[in-house]
């Protein structure tokens, strides 16, 4: 079970969290503008990389406070929390 | 025959003798033994066999990676199946042999007290040897808070004391998981016994007694900033033919039998070695009495090629450097094969292992988690080994591998023959590692064979991964307290002991307890059901609707965001009214419904499902946290805030004045789908006209204390009329009547609001909202997508079977192209009738045709009809 770095928590077990996947996957400003394709393809497709991954969390059963983080999927290994709307670490 | 000697065992205590029962015969052991040790002492060296094949064999370890000595304690605990060398002997044991398979049996898991404990250190150390401890010294001396668990009964060595260091005995972990989080298994097995607790009881002390369960087990999480393996390694055997015989043993374990317990496993002895451990331990063996006839060191070009005897060894054949074979007559083979350090564990959270060459094994690589680390023996510390694993000479169908699966160095080669050459592949074909001892004994031999078989070098491929748990732990530790009521937190309405006082069964909804009917004296499910329905059409009924989930959306932008999060407008519905609504996923299927009040120009409260209450209130965060965090809008959870009584039927609004209210209850100034805040009996209250009946219907929302004291207010103010209490399943049956969705049940997540017959629910001009551009997606948008129809079955007494599939042609040849399947299904008291709901592939277009339900007892044919059964104009509901 992860340790998951809340950056308004600290560090707390992972069973309070729920994971959302890849971050910066924004609502499209004109979804009439896309054609089925490129619709599908924001509602289906996302990334899967083997290693790091910039992703989302939600502090479920603790802030309820949504944030992103930059974690290695092979490793596991979180290296950067950052809050909603700020820019991910370099 | 006692092997026991007449003195020295430094594990044992002489002075408390304990008597113990085996496959029925009556022994005697000492305080510190295990099961294993005693049988030895009483010179029961043959008392297994083995599973498959039942061959006799005999206890050849001292631990957990025992092959052979497999029991079932009986008495004072139960356990299953264990490894004798892993039994603690108490007074009174009473133990059987099993051959490597274990009963279920009916233990009953509550007889033992179990607990989990929750504990955070900064290092953990895993194994009490000297590696152990020294891990354990170190880290107390940087001032670490420590947790040092050993398997065994006690520390082999001193364990270092102090206020930082805990140390549990008995004690195993079970696996290693991310981030330091470790299972640890804690065991307390105990002869009889009772607690004495003196009680001051105001005058005297009073002397209480209390019997002490024989087994107490915990189970530590422990969350650890260090953890340190120091698990030792494992001694390896050797494959030759009639390695399996009683009377072989490893040599290491042959030297603690003599050293712990004051045990000689047998007299006569030869040992084979490929290390200098496994030298050194034969002649420990031999200084403690028994007579070493040959110690035949494989490094001087010698070994053992087989065992010969009956039900034990009765000789082992020596081969010399030049050839020549001699038979010694033995009643003990020690063999020492090399050394595997001991990794699990280790395997388990991803360290890697590497090929040691002068070692003739896998060891730890040094890649792995940075905040685990390996001690001792496990980590590599080992002697050096000739490169041997079998020996070329005889019958390979005779030289066992693994022992617990009865295969052979025979099975191993027919495998690699059959084209497999990953030793994952041979495990799975040969079961070889699969058993509870998870291939401590046979995982580098198997490796080994097989590389060899390939013509590969050794150590080209390594041993198969061992899996949590690193022993075997009963479902009922795992488990602890968390059973029965505790197993998951069960939520109770305000009102619930009113309905248990009116003979309510309950059924689980989510974690809520509703009431699902009211049965009187002798009625069935389907009296008492048919009895409440026909009380609200005719008359007037009360259900317990607080479970519905309530929020509260609050802020200048709540209007603008519930317009985005539901198919139709509510930034128009004016204070004071309520409006029904349908909620989508980005895919434009239904994801939940409710209806939203509103409450002032900047505060809705909006109810969902009784299921889907979190589930929506954390999809309203998503979107306002991630998103459209431009939008001032706040979101609190309300739902236990509120008790919810539901007063519905032709006579619900007498019921509502004779309960007294300063509402005015008439229908032109308290319409439908509008509500007023008041009292009701006395009490504050919201007085909401929404009907999930189709009559008219009252929701009296009170503060969560007060819903006891509405509830009974109804009742008593309904009783000259009729009123009936009603569960669940009435109003289940009195919704589909109406053809309202249940969302889950007539839904499940590839419905559209147009699928449902719903058009007139989605607002397509209003802008964008959550699942809109998901509408006229080409699967979405197909015609012959499933569609909600009414089905009318052709017998009126036949009740379709919620979920059965539908035919449009019964051709009685199997498959059918299937058509559709029921989502709902009831007998209907006002029809007269069954009827059902279902979905059925372009079923919009198919009112009035027939479709089949092919069931084993018999195909039931239904028309198809539009999904509103009663009151289709909805002036019962006005009204």
């Amino acid at each position: 079970m992860l340790l998951v770095p809340c950056p308004w928590c600290g560090l707390r077990d992972e069973i309070e969290f729920r994971y959302g996947g890849q971050a910066h996957v924004n609502y499209p400003a004109d979804p009439d503008a896309l054609t089925d394709e490129g619709w599908a393809d924001f509602l289906f497709m996302r990334d899967n990389p083997g290693g790091e991954f910039r992703e989302r969390w939600f502090h479920a059963a603790g802030c309820r406070r949504w944030f992103n983080a930059i974690r290695n999927t092979a490793t596991y290994e979180f290296r950067a929390v950052y809050r909603v709307g700020e820019e991910p670490p370099a | 025959m006692s092997r026991r000697l007449e003195a020295g065992g430094t594990w044992i205590d002489r002075s408390k003798p304990l008597r113990f029962t085996f496959d029925g015969a009556e022994y005697e052991g000492f305080g510190g033994d295990t099961l294993a040790s005693a049988l030895l002492a009483n010179d029961v060296v043959d008392g297994f066999r083995s599973p498959i094949l039942g061959r006799p064999r005999g206890v050849m370890t001292d631990g957990t990676d025992e092959p052979n000595a497999f029991v079932a304690v009986l008495e004072p605990w139960v356990d299953l199946i264990a490894p004798a060398t892993t039994v603690p002997l108490v007074e009174g044991l009473v133990a059987q042999a099993r051959a490597g398979v274990g009963d279920l049996g009916d233990a009953d898991p509550s007889a033992e007290r179990i607990g989990h404990v929750h504990r955070h250190v900064e290092t953990l150390v895993v194994g009490g040897g000297d590696a152990g401890r020294e891990a354990a010294r170190e880290a107390t001396g940087r001032g670490d808070r420590v947790l040092l668990v050993e398997e065994r009964p006690r520390t082999i060595a001193d364990a270092p004391g102090g206020d930082d260091i805990t140390v549990l005995t008995d004690t195993t972990a079970l696996g290693v998981y991310d981030d330091g989080y470790v299972v640890v298994h804690e065991r307390v097995r105990a002869g009889p016994g009772v607690w004495r607790v003196t009680v001051n009881d105001g005058s005297r002390p009073v002397e209480h007694t209390i019997p002490l369960p024989h087994a107490m087990e915990r189970i530590w999480h422990i969350r650890a900033g260090r953890v340190v393996l120091a698990t030792g390694a494992f001694e390896r055997p050797l494959a030759f033919v009639g390695n399996d015989r009683p009377g072989v043993m490893l040599a290491s374990s042959a030297m603690r039998y003599a050293g712990r317990f004051g045990v000689l496993p047998g007299e006569r002895a030869v040992a084979v070695v490929t290390n200098d451990w496994g030298k050194e331990a034969a002649e420990r063996v031999a200084n403690a009495g028994v007579e070493l006839v040959e110690l035949v060191d494989v490094r001087d070009g010698r070994a053992v090629v087989r065992t010969d005897g009956g039900l034990r060894v009765e000789s082992a054949t020596i081969r010399e450097t030049d050839g020549s074979e001699t038979a010694v007559e033995v009643d003990l083979l020690l063999v020492s094969g090399g050394w595997n350090p001991n990794l699990g564990l280790w395997r388990a959270i991803g360290g890697g292992l590497t090929y040691d060459a002068a070692r003739a094994t896998f060891v730890p690589d040094g890649t792995g988690p940075s905040w685990l680390t390996m001690a001792g023996a496990a980590s590599g510390a080992l002697p050096k080994s000739a490169p041997l694993w079998f020996v070329e000479h005889g019958d390979d169908a005779q030289k066992y591998v693994d022992l617990q699966r009865d295969q052979t160095v025979a099975d191993v080669l027919a495998a690699v023959e059959g084209g497999l050459r990953s030793v994952e592949h041979v495990k799975r074909a040969t079961y070889i590692g699969t058993a509870v001892d998870q291939g401590r004994t046979s995982g580098v031999l198997t490796a080994e064979i097989v590389n060899t078989a390939l013509g590969w070098d050794p150590g080209a491929q390594g041993p198969t991964n061992a899996r949590p748990p690193y022993t075997p732990v009963s479902y009922g530790a795992l488990a602890g307290p968390y059973r029965g009521d505790l197993l998951d937190p069960i939520r109770l309405t305000p009102i619930h002991a009113s309905h248990v006082e009116r003979g309510a069964v309950f059924e689980n909804v989510g974690q809520w307890k509703r009431p699902w009917y009211f049965p009187r004296a002798g009625e069935s499910v389907d009296d008492a059901v048919e009895r409440e329905c026909l009380a609200v059409r005719n008359a007037v009924g009360a259900m317990d609707a607080s479970t519905l989930g309530k929020i509260e959306v609050v802020g200048p932008d709540a209007p603008t965001f519930l317009d985005r999060m539901y198919t139709n407008r509510m930034s128009n519905l004016k204070v004071g009214s309520i409006r029904y609504g349908l909620m989508c996923g980005l895919d434009g299927m239904v994801f939940d419904d409710g209806v939203a009040m509103r409450i002032a120009e900047d505060r809705y409260l909006v109810t969902t499902t009784t299921g889907g209450a979190a589930r929506v209130l954390d999809h309203f965060e998503e979107w306002l946290q991630t998103e459209w965090t431009d939008l001032r809008v706040f979101c609190t959870s309300v739902t236990e805030q509120w008790a919810v009584v539901a007063v519905n039927g032709p006579r619900a609004r007498d019921v509502l004045a004779a309960a007294g209210t300063d509402v005015d209850l008439s229908k032109e100034t308290f319409p439908h789908m509008t509500f007023r805040d008041g009292l009701v009996a006395q009490l504050p209250a919201r007085l909401a006209r929404v009907s999930f009946s189709g009559e008219l219907a009252y929701e009296i929302h009170v503060a969560g204390r007060d819903g006891p004291i509405v509830w009974e207010a109804v009742m008593a103010a309904g009783r000259s009329m009729g009123i009936e209490p009603y569960g669940t399943e009435a109003m289940h049956v009195l919704r589909a009547e109406k053809g309202y969705v249940i969302v889950g049940q007539d839904t499940d997540g590839t419905v559209t609001p147009f699928d449902l017959g719903m058009d007139w629910i989605v607002n397509l001009s209003k802008g964008d909202f959550i699942g809109r551009r998901s509408f006229s997606r080409p699967d979405t948008a197909r015609p012959d997508r499933k569609q909600l129809v009414g089905l009318l079955p052709e017998d009126p007494e036949a009740l379709l079977p919620e979920g059965v599939q539908l035919v449009l042609q019964d051709t009685g040849a199997i498959p059918m192209p299937m058509a559709g399947h029921v989502t709902s299904s009831y007998r209907s008291a006002a029809l007269g009738r069954t009827f059902a709901l279902a979905m059925v592939k372009g079923g919009h277009a198919m009112h009035g045709r027939t479709v089949f339900a092919p069931l084993p007892e018999g195909t039931i044919a239904a028309t198809v009809t539009p999904p509103v059964f009663y009151d289709a104009e909805g002036t019962r509901r006005d009204g």
